[in-house]
């Protein structure tokens, strides 16, 4: 079972996100960077169906060169290898670029039955990329998983949306994303660490993934932002301490705001 | 006038509230023609309330298939559709199903994607509200087709009369990944989170399970939705369809009321373009406070169920 793992690096949610004034693209230096939570959790899947039914699991990112941070991340979980798109001229690629490109990379590793996403990142919040990265591969999608079972060379999870759960099956090769309810991600131990400094990442330009440069960029979006701004904080309104009288307080503005 | 395609959102033979703002919402840019994917029979049931909302057309594309593959059949019929009468846009609803099916439609025809607008104007704009409210944005396609997902409760919907002229179209043989089983999520009686009005939700500081019914109580007294943040969902007390935040719903009611709630960052992201907000933390200096409207600090099983007392007598 040779199983890719898409994953991401995002700003932390703890820090400040802002946006560039330049050209309207996430502000990557402001914030600190972190591999997304989500992404963690699939690792952990990808791990633990590579314990179940051996094989291989890729790392795979498309980021700039401190995304590296992240793969290290996964790879001192227990991946075995990574490969890393890195190209200045990625710096505002859209969401189905994007998918486009990861499909790219993916076709560089070598008979992959399995690709493991999250089903959306803290930062785009796009939701879409891995329904999408099937679309270009043309593979089966079986997104937001709760649960991921393999049985030879199928594949089978549950959906949990607001519609409900369903049960979702597809023969492999096949794209999978998994919610924050699939497991718990395993820590990196020290030998992990350490191990994970020596696994083979390999860093592929634009050219090295044969994607042409007016695909991808600001340049090959087909959508554009044309304005941003930070919006004004909310501010604090009325605070006040209950003295036995707090229920009826709320009750009384509510009213006055012809909320009741 | 071109065409607008609207994506139908509908579960056991009703519109959703989404579609009728999202029918709205594509009269600014041309004529309506809603889409309904389902067995057959389907679309019957839904043509007068897509006519009353302003649907000029209705493509009926319906087979025993198109609800037993995941997503791929609403993309199939959208392409189809594209393809054939060159839209001005693509609406489709931001629920899971409908960020996926949006994704793989731009991609599919070479078009560009924006995700979760709260608002587009005549020439295609589309606003969007970035990192939980923090940040206000407005993008343009400049390639192919404009394919727009729309959070629900963004706009309001307006009815207009259309046609509702039916036109069966063809649902192409379906690949992808089979649907083989389906427990459909209870509905309830209480209002859906993300349409809701009003918005009642619990933190850690409920405690338990058991005492989220204090919560449910002063929901229900409002005709409200019930929601968590991740602290009490990851600690059993409610279920995780209704967490509310950065990763899970993000809500946009008239009211929300957060109680033992300290107002994380992440929380914030799902609830904090709420009009009014109120929050009841026994911690004078929780977080939810800075946001928050109007803000009591005292113990949540002291204030809450005062509240619901007060409510139930201001309306009986
Ligand atoms: C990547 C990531 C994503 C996340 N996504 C989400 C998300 O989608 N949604 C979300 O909510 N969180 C999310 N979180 C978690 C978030 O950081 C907080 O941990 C979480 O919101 C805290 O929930 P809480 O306010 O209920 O709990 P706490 O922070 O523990 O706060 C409980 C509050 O209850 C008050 N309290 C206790 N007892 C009472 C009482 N009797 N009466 C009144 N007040 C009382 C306390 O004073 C306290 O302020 C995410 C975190 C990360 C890292
Ligand atoms: N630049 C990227 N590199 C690698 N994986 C990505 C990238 N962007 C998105 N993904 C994958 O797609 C998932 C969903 O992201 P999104 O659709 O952007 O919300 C992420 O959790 C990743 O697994």
């Amino acid at each position: 079972m040779n199983i890719v793992v898409l994953v991401k690096q995002v700003p932390d949610t703890y820090s400040e996100r802002k946006l560039t004034d330049a050209d309207h693209t996430l502000d990557r230096e402001s914030a600190d960077a972190v591999l997304d939570e989500i992404n963690e959790r699939a690792v952990e899947e990808a791990l633990q169906i590579k314990e179940a039914h051996g094989g291989e699991v890729t790392v795979v990112c498309m980021g700039p060169d401190r995304a590296t941070d992240a793969i290290r991340k996964a790879l001192s979980m227990g991946a075995d290898k990574a490969v890393h798109l890195s190209d200045a001229a990625l710096h505002g690629t859209d969401a189905p670029a994007t998918a486009r490109a990861l499909a790219k990379v993916i076709g560089t590793v070598a008979g992959v039955d399995l690709v493991i996403a999250g089903n959306e990142s803290t930062d785009g919040r796009a939701g879409a990329v891995p329904a999408m990265v099937a679309e270009v591969l043309g593979w089966p999608q079986l997104t937001y998983a709760r649960k991921v079972g393999i049985d030879g060379s199928s594949v089978r999870i549950e959906r949990e949306t607001d519609a409900g759960v369903l049960t979702v099956e597809a023969e492999l090769p096949a794209v999978v994303s998994v919610t924050e309810k699939i497991n718990e991600p395993r820590y990196p131990s020290f030998k992990g660490i350490m191990a994970a400094k020596k696994k083979p990442v390999t860093v592929l330009s634009l050219a090295d993934a044969g994607i042409d440069a007016s695909e991808v960029g600001l340049a090959g979006a087909a959508s554009q932002v044309v304005a941003s701004a930070p919006k004004p904080p909310k501010q604090a309104g009325v605070k006040v301490t209950d003295e036995g009288e707090g229920g009826v307080r709320i009750a009384e503005f509510l009213a006055g705001e012809k909320l009741l | 006038m071109a065409e607008v395609l609207v994506l139908v959102d509908h579960v056991d033979g009703e519109v959703k509230k989404v579609t009728f703002e999202l029918l709205t919402v594509a009269r600014r840019l041309g004529e309506p023609s809603a889409v309904v994917v389902g067995e057959p029979g389907t679309s019957e049931k839904l043509t007068a309330a897509l006519g009353a909302y302003g649907a000029a057309k209705v493509y009926a594309a319906e087979s025993a298939q198109a609800v037993q593959f995941l997503v791929t059949p609403q993309v199939d019929v959208l392409a189809g559709l594209v393809q054939r009468v060159s839209p001005a846009a693509v609406l489709v609803p931001a629920s899971i199903d409908g960020k996926e099916i949006a994704g793989r439609l731009a991609v599919r025809t070479g078009s560009g994607l924006l995700s979760e607008v709260v608002d587009i104007d005549g020439e295609g704009g589309g606003s969007h509200s970035l990192f939980g409210g923090a940040y206000d944005a407005t993008a343009k396609v400049v390639r192919g087709t404009p394919v727009v997902t729309v959070l629900p409760g963004a706009v309001e919907a307006e009815q207009a009369a259309g046609a509702a002229a039916v036109e069966q179209v063809e649902v192409p043989a379906a690949t992808g990944a089979r649907i083989t089983g389906r427990q459909p999520a209870e509905a309830g009686d209480r209002p859906e989170l993300t349409e809701a009005s009003v918005v009642v939700s619990g933190g850690r500081g409920v405690g338990s399970a058991e005492n989220f019914a204090v919560v449910e109580k002063l929901a229900d007294s409002l005709g409200a939705a019930v929601g968590a943040s991740r602290a009490a969902v990851d600690s059993g007390f409610y279920p995780h369809q209704f967490q509310v935040g950065q990763t899970g719903k993000t809500v946009s009611p008239q009211l929300y009321i957060a109680l033992g709630i300290s107002g994380a960052i992440q929380h914030r992201a799902g609830m904090q373009t709420s009009k009014t907000i109120v929050a009841v933390n026994k911690d004078p200096e929780a977080p939810i406070f800075e946001i928050a409207d109007y803000g009591v600090v005292g113990d949540l099983f002291k204030v809450a169920p005062q509240l619901t007392d007060e409510i139930t007598k201001r309306k009986g």
